[in-house]
């Protein structure tokens, strides 16, 4: 049984992972994406065993915040704290969302959304 | 690239990579998932928010015996487009009072599509308030299903009441063509919708 889905709770709660801490140090968005080098996988090993699965989940392919809780079934929240140390600690790196202000940024990203869309 | 993971200056932030992404929305059961994998490279994800202390209040817990979370599940799927640029299209939970969650997946987002089944098109009417009260610029995408009544769109917009800038789409959530068809209408209209607010020297930042 899911341990999510069981009504006395998970044997280990959510946020134990992150030693109790539910705020990230710093915002990532939904969408924002990630990379991992093999150099940083390797050194993420010391990391522990959460974080480690998130770097290896980076490896060679950018993942965003959404697909890291995905693929390693960790609720958006905890994951999200994870990946905000990993990112501090050198061993994720933080690729941009789309700008969110400035007019010619913001038609620049749209627009390649835009070719984007039609080449496919 | 060659130089993918130099990082000389030590900074962690890269510009290397963009992301962008649109919000899918509409009742429980319209097709939104169907709408995402038609399109999306990847089979859709789950990803799962657990409510933490924003949705108390909307979901008491105490009022749930045994209960201390709920989770909230959405869907997403992704496009990459390039090297360096990847879509990713977000469905909103069905359930409406989660509306923290909706925060969240909108911020920063390109625009929305909202899916209306015409069989249940009072379904509509809450995604729509909220893209109209958060500024988000939408399209309305309406789902055909097989044996479902048609109607005319200048009658889905009346009933919708939606003003006659937001653009108003026929497709099939299934058809990939159709489904693509739809979200570059969502682009072309944020791109009328910033050219427009950047005229008037008023731009909204989203979110």
């Amino acid at each position: 049984m899911d341990p999510r889905r069981d009504p006395r709770g998970a044997l280990v709660r959510p946020y134990a992972v992150t030693r109790g801490r539910t705020e990230p140090s710093r915002d990532i968005a939904l969408e924002a994406v990630l990379t991992c080098s093999a150099t940083q996988v390797a050194e993420s090993r010391f990391a522990g065993h959460d974080k480690y699965r998130i770097a290896t989940v980076c490896e060679g392919r950018a993942q965003s915040l959404a697909e890291i809780a995905a693929y390693t079934r960790m609720p958006l929240g905890v994951a999200r704290v994870l990946v905000a140390d990993l990112v501090a600690d050198g061993l994720l790196t933080l690729h941009t969302a789309a700008p969110a202000e400035g007019f010619e940024e913001r038609m620049e990203i749209l627009g390649r959304v835009l070719s984007g869309l039609r080449r496919l | 690239m060659d130089f993918a993971g130099y990082d000389p200056a030590g900074s962690r932030q890269s510009r290397g990579i963009v992301s962008a992404k649109i919000v899918v929305a509409g009742g429980f059961g319209v097709g939104k998932t169907t709408l995402v994998g038609a399109i999306s490279e990847i089979t859709p994800l789950t990803t799962e928010a657990l409510m933490t202390a924003a949705g108390v209040g909307i979901d008491d817990p105490s009022k749930v015996p045994g209960k201390e979370t709920t989770t909230v599940a959405m869907d997403f799927g992704r496009i990459t487009m390039a090297q360096d640029l990847i879509l990713y299209l977000f469905g909103t939970p069905g359930q409406t009072r989660f509306w923290f969650m909706w925060d969240e997946i909108i911020r920063g987002a390109v625009g929305a599509a909202v899916l209306v089944d015409t069989r249940r098109i009072t379904d509509a009417f809450a995604p729509l308030d909220y893209f109209e009260n958060r500024k988000l610029p939408y399209v309305v995408a309406l789902n055909r299903f097989d044996g479902a009544d048609l109607y005319e769109p200048d009658e889905i917009r009346e009933a919708l009441a939606i003003s006659a800038d937001v653009p108003l789409v026929m497709c099939d959530a299934r058809d990939r063509e159709s489904v693509k068809q739809v979200l570059v209408t969502v682009v072309e209209h944020a791109m009328i919708r910033l050219q427009a607010e950047h005229g008037r020297g008023f731009p909204a930042p989203v979110g």
